[in-house]
C-alpha cells in the first residue's frame, strides 16, 4: 500500500473540456493525482454549448454529465476559474506551474487539453457577420436549438434557413488550409433538427464538398435529404447583404449546373471551423511545437500522437487537430495511457 | 594650319565608331518607318518645335546628370553621372580643343588621340586650360569607373541590396567599358611622361611612369590598346545593355513629341526596352523581391527577357502592377503598360462577362461600389449612410451586385470581354443623366477615368466625401482615434489621389505618420493584377506592409480600397477600416 502512494505522480491537465475531463478520469483511475485546471467557472468547454451530438443525436448535456460522473474521484483536484500564468521545467524532469490564484503546482507531467477557438466569422466580411443580425454562426444556431428559440430577426419562426459550410476552413485566404472535419456533419445534424421542429421551414446547405468521415454520418446525410428534404447546393456563397426587412440576400453559384443563384433567407448560418488557440501562454513558455496548421504537432502522427517535442508534456483532443467528441474521448484516454507509461518508465 | 595627323592605330577606333553610327542610323530610321501615320505626323510637327528643346533639356538632366537617379539613390546617381557626364565633357572639350588646334578642320578621330598627336604644343589658344580641363573630366569618369567596379563586387557601396545579373556578352562589353578610361589615362600619361608635359593628372602619372617604366617601349602599344578597346566597345554596344545610351535619348525625343505606347504598335515598346540601362533601381523597390524573395520578375529582368527574346510569360503574369518600380524608373519607362501588353499575348480570351441589367434612374449622382465593394459590406453601408445624409439625388447603380467595371478582366488580358462590359456600363451611366459618378473602388475609378470616355465628373469616394465635408453637406466630429493611412496603389500611384483621403482623415481622426507614404507607399499584396502569386506570398507582402503601417502604433489602419482592406485585414495585425466607415462613424 505504501509503495502505491510513493509511486503516485502528479499530473497537471490544462483545460477542463471533454479531453481534460476524460483524461483526468482515466489518469485518476490509474492511481495518479490530477489537477484539472479550467479557466471558466464550470467544466465542459464547448460541449456545454451544444444541444445534441451527431450521429445518434444524444443530448450533449447527458454525455457531459456522464463524463463528469466518471471524473468524480478523490485523486482529481478540480481548479475552476483558474489560469496557469507561468510554467517552468524544474529539476528531475518536473514542472512548476503558477496559477493566477497564487498556487504553485509541481507536476511530473503536463497534459495540454486546451481545445480550439471558433473561427471568427467577422473575418469574412463579405458574409456580413456582426453587421446584419440575420447572419449567425453555427454555435449561435446551436444555442437557439438548445433554448428552443429558433427565430428570425423579427422574432418569427424562419421560413428559410441557409447553412454555409467551410467558414474559415479550407480557405487559403484566411490562412487555414485544413478541413475542420466536424462542420459538415454538424450542419446535417442542425438541418435535421430544424426540419424536425419546423417542417415548413426550408433548409439549404451550401457546400464545397460534403465530408462524412465517421460511422453513421453518411446515413445521417441521406436521412437529411430523403426524410427531411434538406436541399444541398454545391457552391460557396460569394456575398451576403441585408435588405430593409432584415432578410439576407445571398449570391452564389450552383457549380453542379454552372448557374449563378440569388436567394433570400431569414437566417444565414456560418458553419465556422476550428482554429488553434495560439495565445496560450503555457505552450509558448514550454516551447511546444506547432504544425503548419498552428495546432500542436505530435511527436509522431502514428505511434506517438499524444507526445510533443517537450519531454513530459502531452496533448489530448482538439488542441492537436479539429476533432469531434467521440474521437476526443478516445484521444484523451490514449493520452492518459501515454502519460502513465511515461511516468512508469521514470520511477 | 597644321597638317592632318594620322597613325594607323586610329583605324580600329574609326572602324568601330563608323559601324556603330551606321547601325544606329539604320535602327533609328527603321523605328520611324514602322511608326503609324499618326505618330509620324507627331514627329514632323514636333521636330522643329519647343518640344525638341524640352527634350534636349531632359536629355541633359536625365541622360547626363541622372537627376532622377540621384533622387532615388545618391551614390548610384553619382556613378552614372560621373560616367555619362564625364565622358560627355571629354568628348565636347576634346572636340573644341582639337578643332581649335586644327583651325576647325580636325578629322573625327583626332580629338580622341589628341595627346598622342600633340604631346607638348602649348602655342594654340587656351592650350594649358584645355589640358587641365581634360584631366579633370578624365578624373571624373575614372572615379565613376572605380565605383562601378567596386559595385560589381560589393553592391552595398551604392546602397543597393541587389544589382542586376549579367550575361557573358554584357560582361565582355562591361569590361571593355571599364578599360577605356584607365587605358586612356595610361596612354596619355605615357606620352606626357616622355615629353614632360600634361595636366595635373596625366602630368603627374606620366612623371611617375617615366621614373618606373620603359615609356618608349610601352607608349605606342598603349595607344593601340586604347583604340582597339574603343573599337570593341562600339561594336559590342548594340548587342549589350549599353544600347540604352543612344536609345534613351531617342526615347526622350519620342516622348516629348507626344508618342505613346499603343497596344497594337510594338515600336515604342522596343525603344523602351532598349532604353533600360539596367541600373536595377526597380529591384529593391519590388515587394516580390523584398517580401517574397523572387529574383527574376522585377522590371529589369522582365525587360531583359523581352530584349533577349527569352521566355517571359511567367514574368508577364507575376507582377502586382503596384507601380512602385515605374514611379522611380529614371528613364520613365511605362513598365506596367509593357507588362500588360505581354499578358495579352499569353492569355487566351475565354471569359464571358455577366452584364448589369439594372434600369437606369434619372439622378445627379451615380454611385458604383464595384464587385469588391460588395465583399466589404461595412464600407458599402457606410457609403449608403453618407449618400443618404448628403441630400444628393443618387442612384446606387450596382446595389444588386452582379456587375464588373472591366478592369480586372483587362488586367488579366481579357480585353474583348472587358470592352463589352464597359460599353454596357457606360450606356447605363449615360442614361442616368448624372453629372457625377462616385465609386468606392480605386480599381473601378481608374478604369472609369481612363477607358470609359465619359463626359461627366468621376470621383473616388474620398474626393466626394471631402467635397461633402467642405461644403457642409455632411457634418462630422472628430473621433478619438489615431489612424495610419494606406495609399492603395491604383488610387495613389495609379490615379495621383494622395491629398483628399488625408484631408478627410484629418477631419475625422488623428493622422499618424507612416514611413512609406504616398508615391513610396507599399502594396497590400492582394492586387488583382497578379493571378499567379500564391496566397501565402500575398500574405507575406501584406504583413510587410502592415509592419510599416503600424510603426507608430495607430488604433486603426485606414484605406480607401475594398481590396486593400480585405487583404490587410487578413494579417490580423491591426483593425483595418475604409475611410468611409470612419466618416460614417464621425457623422453628427
Amino acid at each position: 500500500m505504501n509503495q502505491v502512494i510513493m509511486q503516485q505522480k502528479n499530473i497537471a491537465i490544462i483545460g477542463g473540456g471533454p479531453a481534460g475531463i476524460e483524461a483526468a478520469a482515466s489518469l485518476a483511475g490509474l492511481g495518479h493525482h490530477v489537477w484539472l485546471i479550467e479557466r471558466d467557472s464550470e467544466l465542459g468547454g464547448h460541449l456545454r454549448l451544444m444541444f445534441n451530438l451527431f450521429p445518434d443525436k444524444r443530448p450533449a448535456d447527458e454525455v457531459l454529465q456522464e463524463m463528469l460522473t466518471h471524473a468524480q474521484n478523490p485523486n482529481i483536484e478540480i481548479l475552476t476559474n483558474t489560469q496557469v500564468v507561468d510554467c517552468q521545467q524544474i529539476a528531475n524532469n518536473r514542472f512548476a506551474l503558477k496559477t493566477d490564484k497564487g498556487q504553485t503546482l509541481e507536476a511530473d507531467a503536463v497534459l495540454m487539453a486546451t481545445g480550439y477557438r471558433l473561427f471568427d466569422a467577422a473575418r469574412k466580411e463579405e458574409y456580413g457577420y456582426g453587421i446584419y443580425p440575420g447572419v449567425i454562426n453555427s454555435f449561435e444556431l446551436e444555442a437557439m436549438l438548445k433554448n428552443n428559440a429558433l427565430k428570425n430577426v423579427k422574432g418569427e419562426v424562419p421560413r428559410r434557413v441557409i447553412l454555409l459550410h467551410c467558414i474559415g476552413s479550407r480557405d487559403e485566404k484566411v490562412g487555414n488550409h485544413y478541413c475542420s472535419k466536424v462542420c459538415c456533419v454538424t450542419a446535417v445534424k442542425q438541418a435535421i433538427e430544424i426540419k424536425r421542429r419546423h417542417p415548413d421551414t426550408e433548409v439549404f446547405c451550401f457546400y464545397m464538398d460534403i465530408r462524412m468521415f465517421g460511422p453513421y454520418y453518411e446515413e445521417l446525410y441521406r436521412e437529411a435529404q430523403e426524410k427531411w428534404k434538406v436541399s444541398f447546393v454545391r457552391g460557396k456563397i460569394s456575398e451576403a447583404a441585408a435588405n430593409l426587412d432584415g432578410e439576407i440576400q445571398i449570391k452564389a453559384e450552383d457549380t453542379l449546373i454552372g448557374k449563378p443563384l440569388h436567394m433570400r433567407t431569414d437566417l444565414l448560418v456560418l458553419m465556422c471551423g476550428m482554429e488553434a488557440d495560439t495565445d496560450e501562454p503555457v505552450a509558448q513558455q514550454l516551447g511546444i511545437a506547432r504544425g503548419q496548421n498552428r495546432f500542436f504537432r505530435s511527436a509522431d502522427n502514428y505511434t506517438l500522437y499524444n507526445n510533443t517535442n517537450v519531454e513530459g508534456v502531452f496533448t489530448a483532443g482538439a488542441c492537436t487537430a479539429p476533432m469531434n467528441i467521440i474521437d476526443t474521448i478516445a484521444n484523451a484516454r490514449a493520452a492518459a495511457i501515454s502519460i502513465h507509461n511515461y511516468l512508469g518508465c521514470r520511477s | 594650319m597644321n597638317p592632318t595627323p594620322f597613325d594607323i592605330f586610329v583605324l580600329p577606333f574609326t572602324v568601330g565608331m563608323s559601324l556603330l553610327f551606321a547601325y544606329l542610323i539604320l535602327k533609328y530610321a527603321s523605328w520611324i518607318w514602322y511608326f503609324d501615320r499618326d505618330d509620324k505626323l507627331k514627329i514632323l510637327r514636333g521636330l522643329f518645335s519647343l518640344k525638341s528643346l524640352k527634350a534636349a533639356k531632359e536629355i541633359f538632366l536625365e541622360s547626363l546628370i541622372h537627376r532622377k537617379m540621384f533622387l532615388v539613390n545618391k551614390r548610384l546617381g553619382y556613378m552614372h553621372m560621373s560616367l555619362a557626364f564625364g565622358w560627355f565633357l571629354l568628348i565636347v572639350i576634346g572636340a573644341v580643343e582639337g578643332h581649335t588646334y586644327m583651325g576647325g578642320a580636325a578629322p573625327f578621330y583626332f580629338p580622341i588621340f589628341f595627346v598622342y598627336f600633340v604631346p607638348d604644343d602649348e602655342s594654340f589658344f587656351f592650350a594649358r586650360g584645355f589640358v587641365q580641363l581634360m584631366d579633370a573630366a578624365l578624373l571624373l569618369v575614372l572615379s565613376g569607373v572605380v565605383v562601378a567596379i567596386v559595385k560589381r563586387f560589393y553592391k552595398r557601396i551604392v546602397g543597393m541590396k541587389s544589382t542586376t545579373q549579367l550575361r557573358l556578352r554584357d560582361k565582355m562589353v562591361l569590361y571593355s567599358l571599364w578599360l577605356i578610361f584607365p587605358l586612356r589615362l595610361f596612354a596619355e600619361s605615357a606620352t606626357c611622361g616622355l615629353h614632360g608635359s600634361g595636366g595635373f593628372l596625366t602630368g603627374t602619372v606620366g612623371s611617375l611612369m617615366a621614373a618606373t617604366l620603359p615609356l618608349e617601349a610601352i607608349e605606342y602599344p598603349l595607344w593601340w590598346a586604347y583604340s582597339i578597346d574603343l573599337c570593341l566597345f562600339f561594336i559590342g554596344l548594340p548587342f549589350s545593355r549599353y544600347m540604352h545610351i543612344p536609345t534613351e535619348m531617342v526615347l526622350i525625343f519620342f516622348k516629348n513629341w507626344g508618342i505613346r505606347l499603343k497596344p497594337d504598335n510594338p515600336i515604342l515598346e522596343e525603344v523602351m526596352v532598349l532604353s533600360c540601362p539596367r541600373c536595377g533601381v526597380c529591384i529593391d523597390r519590388c515587394q516580390l523581391n523584398t517580401a517574397v524573395g523572387n529574383h527574376d520578375t522585377q522590371a529589369v529582368y522582365f525587360l531583359q527577357r523581352i530584349r533577349n527574346s527569352e521566355e517571359h510569360s511567367a514574368q508577364a503574369k507575376n507582377c502586382l502592377m503596384c507601380g512602385r518600380c515605374e514611379s522611380v524608373c529614371p528613364v520613365g519607362i511605362d513598365l506596367n503598360a509593357i507588362r500588360l501588353r505581354h499578358r495579352q499575348n499569353f492569355t487566351p480570351e475565354t471569359f464571358v462577362p455577366q452584364y448589369n441589367n439594372a434600369e437606369a434612374r434619372k439622378v445627379d449622382v451615380v454611385f458604383f461600389t464595384g464587385c469588391m465593394g460588395h465583399l466589404v459590406p461595412k464600407t458599402k453601408d457606410a457609403m449608403v449612410k453618407i449618400l443618404n445624409a448628403s441630400g444628393d439625388n443618387y442612384w446606387f447603380m450596382d446595389a444588386d451586385g452582379g456587375v464588373c467595371c472591366g478592369r480586372p478582366m483587362k488586367l488579366a488580358g481579357q480585353t474583348t470581354a472587358a470592352e463589352k462590359l464597359m460599353a454596357k456600363n457606360r450606356q447605363s451611366i449615360i442614361d442616368s443623366g448624372a453629372r457625377t459618378l462616385v465609386t468606392s473602388c480605386p480599381i473601378c475609378y481608374k478604369v472609369f477615368r481612363e477607358d470609359y470616355n465619359l463626359d461627366i465628373e468621376i470621383l473616388h469616394h474620398t474626393e466626394y466625401i471631402k467635397r461633402l465635408i467642405d461644403s457642409g453637406k455632411i457634418k462630422v466630429g472628430k473621433l478619438n482615434t489615431a489612424v495610419a493611412y494606406h495609399d492603395p496603389c491604383e488610387l495613389g500611384r495609379g490615379a495621383g489621389i494622395y491629398a483628399e483621403p488625408r484631408a478627410v482623415l484629418g477631419a475625422v481622426a488623428t493622422l499618424a505618420p507612416v514611413p512609406d507614404e504616398c508615391k513610396n507607399s507599399l502594396c497590400c499584396g492582394g492586387s488583382l493584377a497578379n493571378l499567379t502569386l500564391p496566397s501565402a506570398d500575398k500574405m507575406r507582402i501584406a504583413q510587410q506592409t502592415m509592419t510599416s503601417l503600424t510603426t507608430n502604433h495607430p488604433d486603426v489602419v485606414a484605406t480607401a480600397c475594398p481590396l486593400c482592406k480585405k487583404t490587410l485585414n487578413r494579417t490580423q495585425m491591426a483593425p483595418v477600416e475604409d475611410i468611409a466607415e470612419l466618416v460614417a462613424e464621425a457623422m453628427k
